[in-house]
């Protein structure tokens, strides 16, 4: 299957990845290999059946709302790449001025 | 000593022949000694080790040891271990240090075991041939310009090289069982939902599972029953009582219906690896199982299927890693969204990247029934098929790999090539199959395997298949010569 470099592009932005002109090119080549692989799927027939999220038959658990972990901010905070005061810090998102 | 099972190091401990600090020690010195060649560790906690060998010589001082006692083990990297890097073979995750054990790390640590370590793996388990790592590829113990095979290639080859008595790992689409197979050792998958996905970093929530990588079937059963159990903190855990798999495991196989699905016997399988199955079955056939042949019709299916689902829930579940919470952070973004972006194209390796883009695709508008709704069916029709070939047979045999280990490079360059590799695994994951992988009679000097497959909670009926034949082979004891 052909994607477009706009294509792969359109994709990277909704992933948020940035590949540069090399990798994009390498992209079009591998994931139009990959459509191509899934495109057997056409194949299969399917009129009927009903689709599989997920192995077994569970539901959702509910539990009582109480706290049942205690307040460790600090400890994950303390692996984030910027953050003080009990904030992350990231460029600004709005003009300054 | 390191020619030992899991078992026999239990019974040498329990018998005051050797202590945990001796046992670890002396696995800490062949880590040391050995790994270099073979890359199967990320991380060896060696501190952390011989204080927790400590601690179990003191609890079996004390009267208070348990079957698990002081016996060390190593963790896939893809295990949350408080205080410990847990990078997932990832350079988005070279600088994470867990605030918290997996429930996995935290059982086994109860249980009195000693880390030794984590191990490496594909990045994020996505791979079949552990080239993916960010910390380079691991190599075959039996050849080392062969691959171990992934995703926890590290796992595998720690074990078969006996630098580990066990190890955890992870299964997806083969990821315990296809490593098993190429580097001699056994491995189990267990039943999805039956072992805590809690702090087990994520790739595709359907479909992963944890388990472990062991000498023999035994160890295996000893390990899983430490491993298993209901757990609040995963929402897919199943609350299905643990049984005693060790005296579990020991049921009679006289009049077991073995099937034999004729869709993983095709042209595509390597005749020596052929043999080495059939001559597994015809093992179990003396001991008066009776094979029965079944057919698996839509198992072609399961190949494409299995990347679409695994590649739309990576997308998803890979979401997470922004460069602002924790992992990697670009240098000086200009604004939030070159932080992202860059931070994430900088932190994937190219495979990761490629599946993320691949389920993106798959999941945006105007396609999402076309790939994902289409893969769901088909994954429904494979679950069919093995639930129709359950009311006819008790276990499911079958190759493990349709190829030997192969060498270091060869399928980098074509990804589609790779994923076929994984052919005869990822049905079992699909389903959600307990799958077995035992090593057979090798082809070339190179490790096989053959796969047992059971119903949903059947594992200990599978770990007693294992035991029968490694009670009447050797095949799981063999050490790579330069590791003997």
């Amino acid at each position: 299957m052909d994607l477009t470099a706009d294509t792969v592009r359109g994709i990277a932005q909704l992933a948020r990845l940035r590949p540069s002109p090399s990798e994009e090119k390498r992209l079009i080549q591998d994931l139009g290999a990959i459509l191509e692989f899934f495109a057997q799927l056409s194949e299969a027939e399917v009129e009927g059946i009903e689709p599989m999220a997920h192995p077994l038959e569970v539901e959702q658990r509910m539990r009582e709302d109480e706290v049942t972990e205690p307040d460790r901010r600090e400890d994950y905070q303390a692996i984030a790449p910027d953050a003080r005061e009990g904030l992350y810090r990231v460029p600004a998102v709005l003009d300054s001025d | 000593m390191h020619g030992r099972t899991l078992l026999e190091h239990a019974q040498a401990l329990q018998a005051g022949e050797v202590s945990s600090v001796e046992l670890t020690k002396s696995y800490l010195e062949r880590i040391r000694v050995h790994d270099g060649s073979i890359n199967s560790f990320i991380t060896v906690t060696e501190e952390q080790a011989l204080a927790q060998a400590e601690a179990a010589d003191r609890t079996r001082s004390a009267g208070e040891a348990g079957s698990l006692t002081g016996i060390p083990l190593a963790h896939k990297d893809i295990f949350c271990t408080r205080g410990v890097k847990t990078s997932c073979g990832s350079r988005m995750l070279d600088n994470f240090v867990s605030p918290y054990d997996a429930t996995v790390v935290e059982r086994l640590k109860a249980a009195g075991m000693v880390m030794l370590g984590k191990t490496n793996m594909d990045e994020f388990a996505m791979g079949s041939s552990n080239e993916t790592s960010y910390y380079g590829p691991v190599r075959n113990p039996w050849d080392p310009d062969r691959v171990p095979g992934g995703s926890s290639g590290g796992s595998a080859a720690a074990v078969a090289a006996r630098l580990a008595p066990a190890a955890t790992a992870t299964d997806t689409g083969g990821s315990i069982r296809q490593p098993a197979t190429f580097c001699g050792v056994t491995g189990l998958k267990p039943t999805y939902g039956r072992v805590s996905r809690f702090g087990m970093v994520a790739y595709a929530s359907s479909l992963d599972q944890g388990g472990m990588l062991g000498v023999s079937a035994e160890d295996c059963a000893a390990l899983l029953g430490a491993m298993a159990g209901f757990d609040s903190r995963d929402s897919t855990s199943v609350d299905h009582p643990v049984p005693d798999y060790w005296r579990e495991s020991a049921q009679p196989i006289d009049g077991l219906r073995l099937g034999l699905p004729k869709e993983f016997f095709d042209d595509r399988l390597d005749a020596g690896i052929r043999a080495s199955v059939e001559e597994a079955v015809a093992a179990w056939e003396g001991q008066g199982a009776k094979p029965v042949e079944i057919s698996l019709s839509n198992l072609s299916l399961a190949t494409p299927a299995y990347y679409v689902i695994a590649s739309a829930e990576c997308s998803s579940n890979l979401a997470r890693y922004d460069g602002v919470r924790y992992g990697h952070r670009c240098q000086d973004p200009d604004d939030l969204e070159e932080l992202f972006c860059r931070s994430r194209e900088e932190g994937f390796g190219a495979e990761v990247r490629r599946r993320i883009m691949i389920g993106t695709y798959a999941l945006s508008a105007g396609y999402r029934d076309a790939y994902y709704g289409r893969a769901q069916r088909v994954r429904q029709l494979i679950r069919q098929d093995f639930q129709q070939a359950f009311e006819k047979v008790d276990v499911i045999a079958a190759p493990v790999s349709p190829v030997l280990p192969f060498k270091l490079g060869e399928k980098t360059q074509d990804p589609v090539a790779m994923y076929l590799i994984d052919c005869y695994t990822i049905p079992v994951n699909l389903a959600g199959l307990p799958g077995l992988s035992l090593p057979a009679r090798p082809v070339d000097g190179l490790p096989t395997g053959v796969q047992l497959i059971g119903n949903y909670f059947d594992e200990a009926r599978l770990l007693g298949l294992g035991a029968a034949w490694q009670r009447e082979t050797d095949w799981h004891r063999q050490v790579p010569p330069e590791f003997a």
